[in-house]
């Protein structure tokens, strides 16, 4: 046995892989979508800012343009997947019985895919179809 | 299995002393989970809103515009300016500069005083910078 403190067991330690199992791309996939948040989020609240208004058909007017659009699911894409990995490790910080954590985790991914979803599918549906005004 | 250790795993708000430091970890994780399901739902909600018919947006607006809508409003552009600064805090912290109590607790300091900043320049922007652009 190796002297002094180990974290890790040797087989652990081999595939570099800790205690998560998956290494450092929970952490890694943080903060890249930490950092297009930054972008993303400066650019819609910028448009806030910008909007002359918030009614209904200057809403839709302004979701319709390609330049807006993409943003907009870019930024679904980039907002949702940061907080399901935050809200994922506020669960596994504070819940620790395994059967508790894995309820908890997928209640997690399903509100997320969930409201992402309808969040894109909305922005698409105003983008490509006819949306009933 | 091992006998797991006593001491406390988590970061447990009634062993920690509070000092600003402290606060803004603490803070980075409230605001960003209470985003998670305050913004985030409401702003799906917006979208879907917007993409299903002018009733559902009139709906959403009668909320978003009322005395509760400008509460919330208010208080989740303060989260994520919040959020946004201890988050590039924490960026700047994994370069591994900024981790001496002095310079910690200086850049912890600047987290809370530049949210309440950029939070008035937002809504003086969204109220008196229509006219800008």
């Amino acid at each position: 046995m190796a002297s002094g403190f180990n974290s890790a067991s040797d087989l652990k330690r081999v595939r570099g892989l800790g205690a998560s199992g998956t290494g450092v791309h929970h952490w890694w996939l943080q903060r890249v979508t930490a950092c297009s948040n930054f972008v993303l989020v400066a650019w819609f609240l910028a448009s806030l800012v910008l909007l002359p208004n918030y009614d209904h058909g200057t809403v839709l007017a302004w979701v319709a343009q390609p330049l807006v659009a993409v943003p907009l699911l870019l930024l679904i894409a980039s907002l949702f997947w940061h907080a399901r990995l935050g809200v994922q490790v506020l669960i596994e910080d504070y819940l620790h019985q395994e059967s508790q954590r894995l309820i908890a985790v997928l209640a997690l991914n399903f509100f997320i895919l969930g409201t992402g979803a309808i969040a894109a599918f909305s922005v698409l549906s105003i983008a490509l179809g006819d949306p009933r005004g | 299995m091992p006998q797991m250790a006593s001491r406390p795993l988590s970061p447990h708000l009634s062993i920690w002393k509070w000092r600003v430091h402290m606060a803004t970890s603490i803070f980075h994780r409230v605001t960003g989970n209470a985003m998670v399901f305050g913004a985030l739902t409401l702003f799906a909600w917006w979208l879907a809103a917007a993409a299903t018919s002018k009733e559902a947006y009139a709906t959403f607006m009668s909320v978003a515009g009322g005395p509760i809508g400008w509460i919330v409003w208010v208080g989740l552009s303060w989260m994520f300016f919040q959020h946004m600064l201890s988050g590039l805090r924490h960026l700047f912290m994994d370069t591994g500069r900024g981790l001496e109590i002095g310079i910690a607790k200086t850049t912890a300091t600047m987290v809370f005083v530049g949210a309440a900043i950029l939070t008035a320049i937002f809504w003086a922007l969204m109220i008196f910078g229509r006219g800008l652009v």
